[in-house]
């Protein structure tokens, strides 16, 4: 089965839904036109990514999606993923990303490892997920993941035996490291991550993250798809915003997993087995 | 290990144009000293925003070395730029004219801010940000004269060490009398930032990269081959110039104040 996805590497207004609403509008349009039936936005992609304290001004309760309206309209036709402040009705704020089908909210992945530390401050805005669930789409099972999601093996490694054949990692990366004639430092460890990912588990992985500058904060873009077999098929630009569209063919999983059936023989009862004696021990004692 | 030139070159002026477009603005004002950091500001403003958009202001005092200015006037001349000349003699000694017995660390201080009072005049006449010149080595030694020479609207050089300055300057073709010339904030005649500071920049350098960058701690500094009393000293030059890196210090008394619990980019909006 072959389908065509857009990665749409864009770089919203920090704090202005209205405007990153039209702005998603715009790229949609654009994505159906040049024959997309799947649209992916980069995390946060209605709100911008450093809000701090404009979290809950910018937040959306999925059981009222009257702001998101003239958004799902324009996915009636075209399936979308975009990222936004979720709030709970527990008044609960979650980096959440939603898979949108035939106008309506199929899914919300809720980011489950926030970065806190360094130049990040994730937890003392948002509350953690606590489920990773895969989604049924009308290109077959999928897994989303946001941005640090990816950096913890355990999360693509659920999606994959939960049958997802595609993971998209939305994300706002910001680029670092500048010393060495390969671009950004930041950039390199994601390609690495998602080749390896995809050789580990015989999946596609689509990665969009964002561009612009949010108060000297740099994203680089460089949103990519990844084969089942590690290689990269198609890349954005690592200077600015593109909308990159290509096709993927689900066959080739097929075919990459009569190469190497690691899935196959993956042992999850000794994963288990062996995870529940270390979770044991570490409550049993104070970790070092 | 090197910086990439050509990488930093286009991230710093997509930088200085996304900024500097979101706040509404086409044009930068660069106070323009004659010297290596200026002068890569000034390359970096004209690449990103077009020649016709960069005004750089030359504002020698009385005792400001004539070689500074021509070497300002280089690159005005190279990167066909808007310039202009301010002097602030007037300014600086129809304050010091009452104030005889001023240490020349007083009277550099005044000029630093002197020249900071007609780039901020200077932005409002012509709408425009000021483009700031100070670099990481500076910002983390706390060399440099708080609201003088470190304050700015935008700085594009803020987080590259002044090794760093000279790799860049080089690929963007910065004249050699500029490349070549001892580093100096001409404050006073024949000032030098080395014989004043009491080590090189690349020995600094290699050091803050290490400390700063890398987080290496003292101990494994000092097993790297680091001399432990010059990293004493850089340690405690970072640590005694703290304030010049942070606003005023507000005395908490809400719920919410401004400078502790009110947590918005400036580019928030935009």
């Amino acid at each position: 089965m072959n389908f065509t996805v857009a990665l749409a590497q864009m770089s919203p207004k920090l704090g202005v839904l209205s405007e990153n609403i039209e702005l998603h509008l715009n790229i949609i349009r654009q994505a159906k036109q040049g024959g997309a039936e799947l649209v992916i936005f980069p995390e946060l992609s209605l709100t911008g990514y450093i809000l701090q304290d404009l979290v809950p001004d910018v937040a959306i309760n999925p059981a009222d999606t009257s702001q998101l309206h003239p958004l799902l309209e324009a996915c009636r036709e075209i399936d979308c993923v975009f990222g936004l402040v979720e709030v709970s009705d527990q008044f609960n704020y979650y980096n959440s990303a939603v898979y949108i089908a035939q106008g309506k909210i199929q899914h919300i992945h809720r980011k489950l490892y926030l970065p806190t530390y360094g130049m990040f401050d994730e937890m003392r805005f948002f509350a953690m997920g606590e489920n990773l669930r895969t989604v049924q789409t009308p290109f077959g099972l999928m897994g989303l993941l946001i941005c640090e999601d990816l950096w913890h093996p355990s999360t693509i490694f659920l999606h994959a035996q939960d049958g997802a054949r595609v993971v998209i990692t939305l994300s706002s990366s910001p680029a670092r490291g500048v010393r060495g004639a390969e671009g950004f430092q930041t950039s390199q460890g994601w390609e690495c991550l998602l080749k390896a990912m995809s050789q580990f588990y015989t999946i596609y992985n689509i990665y969009v993250n964002r561009t612009g500058i949010e108060d000297g904060v740099y994203f680089s873009g460089g949103s990519m798809v990844v084969g089942p077999s590690g290689e990269v098929l198609a890349r954005g630009s690592s200077s600015g915003e593109d909308l990159i569209i290509t096709e993927l063919d689900l066959e080739e999983i097929r075919r990459t997993r009569l190469f190497t059936p690691l899935l196959r023989d993956e042992r999850l009862d000794l994963t288990l087995r062996e995870l529940s004696r270390i979770t044991q021990q570490l409550s049993g004692s104070s970790r070092p | 290990m090197e910086l990439n030139s050509q990488l930093v070159s286009e991230v710093l002026a997509s930088f200085v144009r996304d900024e500097l477009n979101k706040a509404g603005f086409q044009r930068v004002v660069v106070g323009l000293s004659g010297g290596i950091d200026s002068a890569v500001s000034c390359f970096l403003a004209a690449r990103a925003l077009g020649a016709e958009n960069v005004l750089a202001v030359m504002m020698p005092y009385k005792t400001s070395s004539q070689e500074s200015m021509s070497d300002a006037q280089t690159i005005v001349a190279k990167l066909q730029i808007k310039s202009e000349v301010v002097e602030i003699t007037p300014l600086v000694d129809g304050y010091f004219f009452s104030q005889s017995e001023a240490s020349s660390l007083r009277r550099g201080n005044a000029m630093a801010r002197a020249r900071m009072i007609i780039l901020f005049d200077k932005s409002m006449e012509h709408r425009s940000l000021v483009l700031g010149t100070s670099n990481k080595t500076e910002l983390l030694l706390g060399y440099g004269t708080l609201y003088g020479d470190m304050a700015s609207a935008i700085n594009p050089i803020g987080d590259l060490y002044k090794t760093d300055i000279f790799n860049l300057a080089r690929y963007l073709g910065i004249p050699k009398s500029i490349l070549d010339k001892k580093p100096t904030a001409d404050l006073w005649v024949g000032q030098s930032d080395e014989e004043e500071l009491g080590f090189t920049y690349a020995a600094v350098d290699e050091l803050l990269y290490e400390l700063i960058d890398r987080r290496v701690s003292l101990r494994g500094l000092v097993r790297q081959g680091f001399n432990e009393e010059f990293v004493q000293q850089v340690v405690s030059k970072i640590r005694s110039s703290q304030f010049k890196r942070r606003g005023p210090v507000v005395c908490k008394v809400s719920p919410r104040s401004v400078t502790h619990d009110f947590h918005y980019l400036r580019d928030w909006g935009m």
